[in-house]
């Protein structure tokens, strides 16, 4: 087995594992490629289907590129798609864009929010129907008390510090200082009621891993991660007005790796394109413990 | 061609130099960024404090944590042999569930005691945590030599003494390393200021260890995490899913599934966007169709028949480690999981408690304390199927589960009771001589629309005549319902069957012996009722937990359950469903039907 079959091998265990100790499971999909990546290792874990929901975060800002991309595959790949929004703040244009919030409290609202309210099926949740063609309001409320997440250790500091199975409490925080052992393989299953797991079969993953991976097994992925000859393209990919583009001529998935391996980006974080970051003094930490992926 | 890597902790007391050791192995191997020691040395003038190699890992961290990438939990560096990455492993007590998480994926781990201070407390804890992780390949840095003025003495005593205890807790082969950190001796440079050592330096001694050897040569174990039948999705297969731990299957081989010890044959090896795959090796997540479709349920430990097969029994003998805020006692319920399989459990007795805090181990206690080390004996509330650490750690290893925290983990290392254990063995030859008919047990189960299961109606001696007009009822109301069902009476053994059975009510001994006997062969009976897709149906009076266990035993893991009639339980057994007022009949068979689904006998049974 080389590094990719032994990062596939333990993806799929902690899906499968998730699968069997979860009720109300479901798989958190950007669109991004680590999240792509992680439905491709459901598929494999599942022999081509995805027994859970998929479920979509839509701020309404995302680049179109991104939705077109995430409704062929749903149609492509049969998948039991869901996505959540913060109506109210949208329709009360509290975001960033329209000039009514900073990039922080917009992410918070936009993204935060509308995730904490998605999972614990407080706000409508949005269904793809494979038979009308089109999204219908969810009728499952039930709270996800399994949410698997596409975080990798070395993204950034403070995901860094995650396990596989990664307990929430009732109010969506995250305990850093306090984590259950995580040892051969026996995770976290069991949890009171309120509180949920968040599950992370990516978590030993680099960046360069995901896009060997992407090479290796033929995923399709967005556009906008190569450069289509305007010298540009997006490393990491978020909404439209905070999200930029690096420097590079890499064209195809090869050519990333290429660009990856000769270690131009080893002290340039990969979410440096992400403005909110930034503002969030470098680190996630503050959104993250909020409920930030 | 890739590199090896390699997985290494630091573990040991807290300040004893664990960080100045792996600094200046960073800095002398130059694995760091360039112009970070220069950038630390003027930092350390500036707010004239003096450097200290040890500052070189936290600036490294900290840099991490400002959103670069490189893992803070992790530190890579290379040597000419291969890569390395350096898992941290906070010596600070409260942080030995993380020592534990980092220490359990390393392959190999130094032990670091500080010359001056000697052996202290966390030194022998951490030492018995590696030794029950599993990594055998340690090495113990005696640190700070320049402390005690290089003094060969000093470092011969604590050899001495530290080898004796890790000797008494199964570390044997154990290399020593006399270093200072702070000055650079025996790190990545030998030493000019002990002459005396003629053995290696820690980098010497890391690019020593070896992988450990592949787990694919070893007997297959697989344990089944769950069955796939994804037919909402026009997906006919029906996959047995797991991840290999040890060994290697073909297509084409002949496994069986312990501890119920049915067997089957891989037709083929299922995969997603890959080649036909026709053998899989240890590490992999993998799953497979059978040739012939026989029952199974995640927590089977599939296993080939031709090679060793692992232990069955739900008394065990084991070592753990324990982490839970509240201690562990006797009279509470655990959970234990190990592979795939959680069963409830509880403490029978503690042999003994190792108190890290002296050298003394022969401590006499009731409970075992937050991160103490004990040997223990677990009642298991059925049997399953593990290996002994001796043969296979791999899945000799397992978890407690306190409420909704993994708080503790441990190992195997014998079965107690020998009496379950011949009884498991027979089971097994009985599975294995099994004569199958054309129809399954599938199939059976998909015609009837029933999981087939034993139900055992008990209850105290003078409740027997209320127990038996349940019972008949139950037969009476599940018949109704279009099932498959019987009911035995004791009559009808009593004069048949059993006729050779004399029971001398003066003699005790030989009364036991006799209900013991009724016992097992009602255990049979059940065994081929339950292989004909029945829910059978059997009263027996007065039945306590040990009795269940064994009836349990020896159907193997067939479903069962016990129902108990009568106000007050008197005995130690835990029933399914208690009949408080038998006489409310009407009001308990309304329910029969729920409580079965419940049981998932029937219903959604797919």
């Amino acid at each position: 087995m080389d590094q990719l079959d032994e990062l596939e091998s333990i993806g799929v265990r902690i899906l499968r594992e998730a699968y069997s100790n979860f009720k109300n499971l479901c798989m958190l999909w950007s669109i991004g490629k680590d999240s792509t990546v992680m439905l491709w290792l459901a598929r494999k874990a599942f022999y081509g289907h995805v027994p859970f929901p998929l479920v979509h975060i839509d701020t309404h800002y995302k680049i179109p590129e991104m939705i077109e991309y995430r409704d062929r595959l749903t149609r492509e790949w049969n998948l039991p798609m869901v996505y959540g929004e913060n109506t109210e703040a949208l329709e009360a244009k509290q975001t960033f864009p329209d000039g009514n919030a900073d990039r922080l409290t917009c992410c918070r609202l936009l993204k935060a929010e509308a995730l904490k309210n998605t999972l614990n099926g407080n706000w409508t949740r949005y269904r793809f129907n494979h038979n009308s063609d089109r999204y219908e309001v969810d009728r499952d409320t039930e709270m996800y008390t399994g949410v698997i997440v596409g975080v990798r250790a070395d993204e950034e500091g403070s995901r860094s510090k995650e396990r596989y199975f990664s307990p929430r409490d009732k109010e969506n925080i995250w305990d850093v200082g306090d984590q259950p052992p995580e040892f051969w393989n026996q995770f976290k299953t069991d949890f009171a009621p309120g509180t949920h797991v968040r599950i992370h079969p990516l978590l030993d993953w680099t960046e360069t891993n995901i896009w060997e991976y992407i090479e290796r097994e033929k995923i399709p992925t967005v556009s906008l991660y190569y450069n289509q000859g305007s010298g540009e393209r997006y490393r990491s990919l978020g909404c439209a007005p905070c999200t930029n583009p690096v420097q590079s001529d890499a064209r195809n998935v090869s050519e990333i790796i290429a660009e990856l391996r000769t270690g131009k980006f080893s002290n340039i974080a990969e979410r440096s394109g992400r403005a909110q970051d930034k503002d969030d003094g470098g680190g996630l930490e503050t959104l993250r413990r909020d409920g930030y992926m | 061609m890739q590199r090896e890597q390699m997985n290494i902790v630091f573990t040991g007391h807290v300040d004893h130099g664990k960080s100045t050791v792996v600094g200046r192995l960073l800095a002398d191997t130059g694995s760091l960024p360039e112009g970070k020691l220069d950038q630390i040395r003027r930092e350390c003038e500036r707010n004239s404090k003096p450097f200290e190699y040890a500052f070189l890992l936290d600036a490294l961290k900290d840099e991490q944590s400002q959103g670069i990438t490189i893992d803070a939990a992790r530190v890579f560096f290379k040597s000419s042999a291969r890569d390395y990455i350096i898992i941290d492993a906070p010596g600070h007590i409260e942080f030995l569930k993380n020592m534990i998480t980092g220490a359990a994926r390393a392959e190999c781990a130094f032990l670091v005691i500080d010359a001056e201070e000697g052996i202290q407390e966390n030194s022998r804890r951490h030492g018995y945590l590696l030794s029950m992780l599993g990594i055998r390949q340690v090495c113990v840095v005696v640190n700070k030599m320049d402390l005690v003025d290089y003094s060969q003495q000093v470092y011969n005593r604590i050899v001495r003494r530290f080898t004796r205890f890790l000797k008494s807790i199964n570390l044997n082969d154990v290399e020593f390393v006399p270093v200072s950190g702070r000055e650079g001796d025996n790190v990545f440079h030998r030493s000019s200021s002990m002459s005396w050592w003629k053995g290696a330096t820690v980098l010497e001694r890391l690019d020593c260890f070896r992988k450990a050897e592949p787990l694919d040569r070893m007997p297959m174990r697989m344990p089944v995490t769950d069955i796939y039948k994804f037919t909402n999705y026009g997906d006919s297969r029906r996959i047995i899913a797991g991840t290999l731990e040890t060994g290697t299957f073909r297509q084409g081989d002949e496994v069986i599934f312990y501890p119920s010890g049915k067997k089957s044959r891989i037709k083929a090896i299922e995969s997603f966007n890959t080649d036909t795959v026709t053998e899989v090796k240890a590490g992999r997540a993998t799953g497979f169709t059978m040739d012939e479709q026989i029952y199974l349920s995640r927590g089977a430990l599939a296993c080939r028949v031709d090679q060793m097969p692992p232990k069955v029994g739900n008394q065990l003998q084991v070592s753990l480690f324990w982490l839970g805020r509240e201690p562990l006692v006797q009279g509470k319920e655990y959970f234990l999981k190990t592979g795939t399989t959680k069963v409830r459990c509880q403490l029978s007795e503690i042999n003994k408690v190792i108190d890290a805090s002296s050298l003394d181990s022969e401590v006499r206690r009731e409970s075992v304390e937050r991160h103490e080390v004990a040997d223990c004996s677990l009642a298991l509330q059925k049997t399953i199927a593990f290996d002994l650490v001796m043969d296979l750690p791999q899945t000799s290893r397992f978890v407690l589960v306190d409420e909704y925290e993994i708080a503790g983990g441990g190992i195997i290392r014998d079965v107690d009771d020998h009496r379950q254990h011949e009884f498991g063995e027979k089971l097994i030859r009985r599975q294995l001589e099994w004569e199958n008919g054309i129809v399954t047990e599938l199939d059976r189960m998909e015609q009837y629309g029933q999981r087939p299961a034993l139900i055992l109606v008990t209850g105290h001696e003078d409740q027997a005549e209320a127990a038996k007009i349940f019972a008949e009822g139950l037969e009476k109301k599940l018949f109704s319902l279009k099932k498959n069902v019987y009911y035995l009476g004791y009559r009808s053994l009593k004069y048949g069957l059993d006729a050779d059975l004399k029971n001398d009510p003066l003699l005790q001994k030989r009364r036991m012996a006799v209900r013991e006997e009724h016992i097992r062969r009602i255990s049979e009976i059940s065994h081929i009722m339950i292989d004909a897709g029945m829910f059978f149906i059997v009263k027996i009076d007065g039945l306590d937990y040990e009795e269940r266990d064994l009836i349990q035993l020896l159907l193997g893991t067939s479903r069962m359950k016990t129902i108990w009639v009568g106000k007050d339980i008197t005995t130690d057994i835990v029933p399914d469903w208690h009949i408080r007022r038998p006489e409310n009949m009407d009001e308990h068979m309304a329910k029969v039907d729920s409580i079965m689904e419940e049981w998932e006998l029937m219903g959604d049974i797919s």
